[in-house]
């Protein structure tokens, strides 16, 4: 395989991703753009079940999630942005995997094919591929050592049913020191944010997204980066404490390193407000080019 | 930190003959998690976030699986509780797949027509399924505004309702998958939850 082929993904962006986080959405495919990914959104794409059908008909999400797969060209990995959808449509495929009458039985629901090798892969994989040096030659901006929390919360855990699948942990922290960052772990980032419960026990995510800032900020960070939009949302609003930081999406803070020029606009969405904090580290404007390490 | 909340009622008669005897091995079999491997260390109960708001802390909940108490393990919170966050599982020496057991008593529960131990959480898991009925996707402003009004709960909440949407975080429109009949389908023959 040549490199280039190596670089072409179908995407599935997911229902949070797609309209709650459109911002994370848009950073995600400058940053694809500006790297030169290809990237084809899945036709027609459907909700990966989320936390719910899960909860309350594992056949539903089970079903759901394997449209998806047949939705998806056998050619080219799957990516996904979304923790919680990545870790759905790689269980249902590891199923299909292991009982091949299982697949067989979606292939005739759906009329399409699935693919058994089909590799579905984190965005944090699509960078690891383009390797961290070109990476970092392709930066227009260094970070200007930006004290930020990797934040993972739970997502990206290994449940014990994918437990020998690839997994991320410390690729955030890689990724960004390599543009100017300075990672700051001693926090609770694997704490989960609270998921579903947001909307339904308030006070009980509340207490927790506190205790989560609330050591960010005794370790002196700046704020924090997270890869599911889901956290970044319930850090937002849920957190009642007197000092608050701001909450990026990963491809965020990515898109900023590499120049993207409609960040402002995203920025602007955030409920709490990190222009500030980028004015500060001389991040926002124009990059000048020639300052990265 | 969360301190944990005793077992609920430790002094509790239990009747042996009232024991199910193939509960555990049918819990074990539908969630494939090797319950059986548990020796109550409870590390589970350190780890999870949301131990304070569970009735029974997750050992105790496969504690009831193990002994049988079919009645006690369907119709406890905790299952609706946890949020297969999967902290307990990568805590666990046995590596337990604790939220696979609660996803198993959850769907035992609606099956087998229990009282539902949290109704609100299930009514909410019931909007979102209603969303991926009707658009194939989840509408988050749409749920939201059904489970506040729902749950009463609207002006409790209201504040971050608005947050929201001002930031424009909850888009209006909500996005639709184009082969419904494909979504349908999933939906056609399948039971509807009327919880007790
Ligand atoms: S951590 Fe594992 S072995 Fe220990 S009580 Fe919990 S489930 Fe049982
Ligand atoms: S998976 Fe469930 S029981 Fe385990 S730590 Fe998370 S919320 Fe608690």
């Amino acid at each position: 395989m040549n490199p280039e082929e190596s670089l072409k993904f179908s995407y599935y962006p997911g229902c949070s991703v797609a309209t709650t986080a459109a911002e994370s959405n848009h950073s995600l495919m400058q940053v694809c753009r500006l790297l030169g990914l290809d990237l084809q959104e899945l036709e027609d794409w459907n909700c990966c079940g989320s936390s719910s059908a899960y909860s309350v008909d594992p056949e539903l999400g089970f079903n759901l999630s394997a449209r998806n797969l047949s939705l998806a060209p056998g050619d080219r990995p799957l990516l996904v942005m979304c923790p919680r959808c990545l870790h759905h449509l790689r269980h249902t495929h590891l199923e299909m995997q292991q009982d091949p009458r299982k697949r067989r039985a979606q292939e005739r629901r759906w009329g399409r094919p699935i693919s058994p090798d089909l590799e579905i892969v984190h965005f944090l994989e699509a960078l690891i591929r383009f390797g961290l040096d070109r990476l970092k030659k392709g930066a227009a901006r260094n970070l200007n050592g930006l004290k930020f929390v990797p934040y993972y919360g739970c997502t990206l855990f290994r449940p014990p049913a994918l437990r020998r699948q690839k997994y991320y942990q410390a690729e955030v922290e890689n990724i960004l020191t390599a543009l100017g960052g300075v990672a700051v772990t001693r926090t609770y980032n694997q704490r989960c944010c609270g998921s579903f419960l947001s909307a339904v026990k308030p006070e009980l995510v509340t207490s927790l997204v506190n205790d989560i800032i609330g050591s960010a900020v005794a370790a002196g960070a700046d704020c924090l980066v997270t890869t599911c939009a889901m956290c970044q949302l319930n850090l937002e609003v849920r957190c009642t404490a007197a000092k608050r930081l701001p909450i990026f999406h990963f491809s965020e803070i990515l898109a900023l390193a590499l120049g993207a020029k409609d960040c402002q606009g995203w920025f602007i969405r955030h409920l709490v407000n990190p222009r500030p904090l980028l004015k500060d580290r001389g991040l926002l404007g124009p990059p000048r080019l020639g300052q990265v390490p | 930190m969360n301190s944990q909340p005793m077992p609920a009622k430790t002094t509790e008669v239990i009747n042996i003959s009232e024991l199910d005897h193939h509960f555990a091995t049918e819990v074990d079999r539908r969630s494939q998690a090797d319950l059986k491997r548990c020796y109550q260390c409870r590390t589970c109960g350190n780890g999870c976030p949301f131990v304070e708001a569970m009735d029974y802390p997750p050992y105790g909940v496969i504690r009831l699986v193990q002994f049988g108490m079919r009645q006690k393990a369907l119709e406890c919170a905790t299952i609706w509780v946890c949020v297969s966050c999967h902290t307990c599982s990568s805590q666990c020496p046995n590596s337990i797949d604790i939220a696979a057991i609660m996803d198993t008593l959850r769907s035992m529960a609606l099956e087998e027509r229990a009282v539902i131990g949290n109704k609100e959480i299930l009514a909410f898991h019931l909007e979102v399924l209603h969303s991926i009925e009707r658009y194939g996707r989840t509408h988050k402003l749409g749920i939201m505004l059904r489970h506040k009004l729902l749950t009463g709960q609207w002006f409790k909440d209201v504040d971050v309702g608005l947050r929201m949407l001002t930031k424009r975080k909850l888009d209006l429109v909500a996005s639709k998958v184009r082969a419904m009949d494909e979504i349908n389908r999933l939906f056609l023959p399948y039971w509807r939850v009327k919880p007790r």
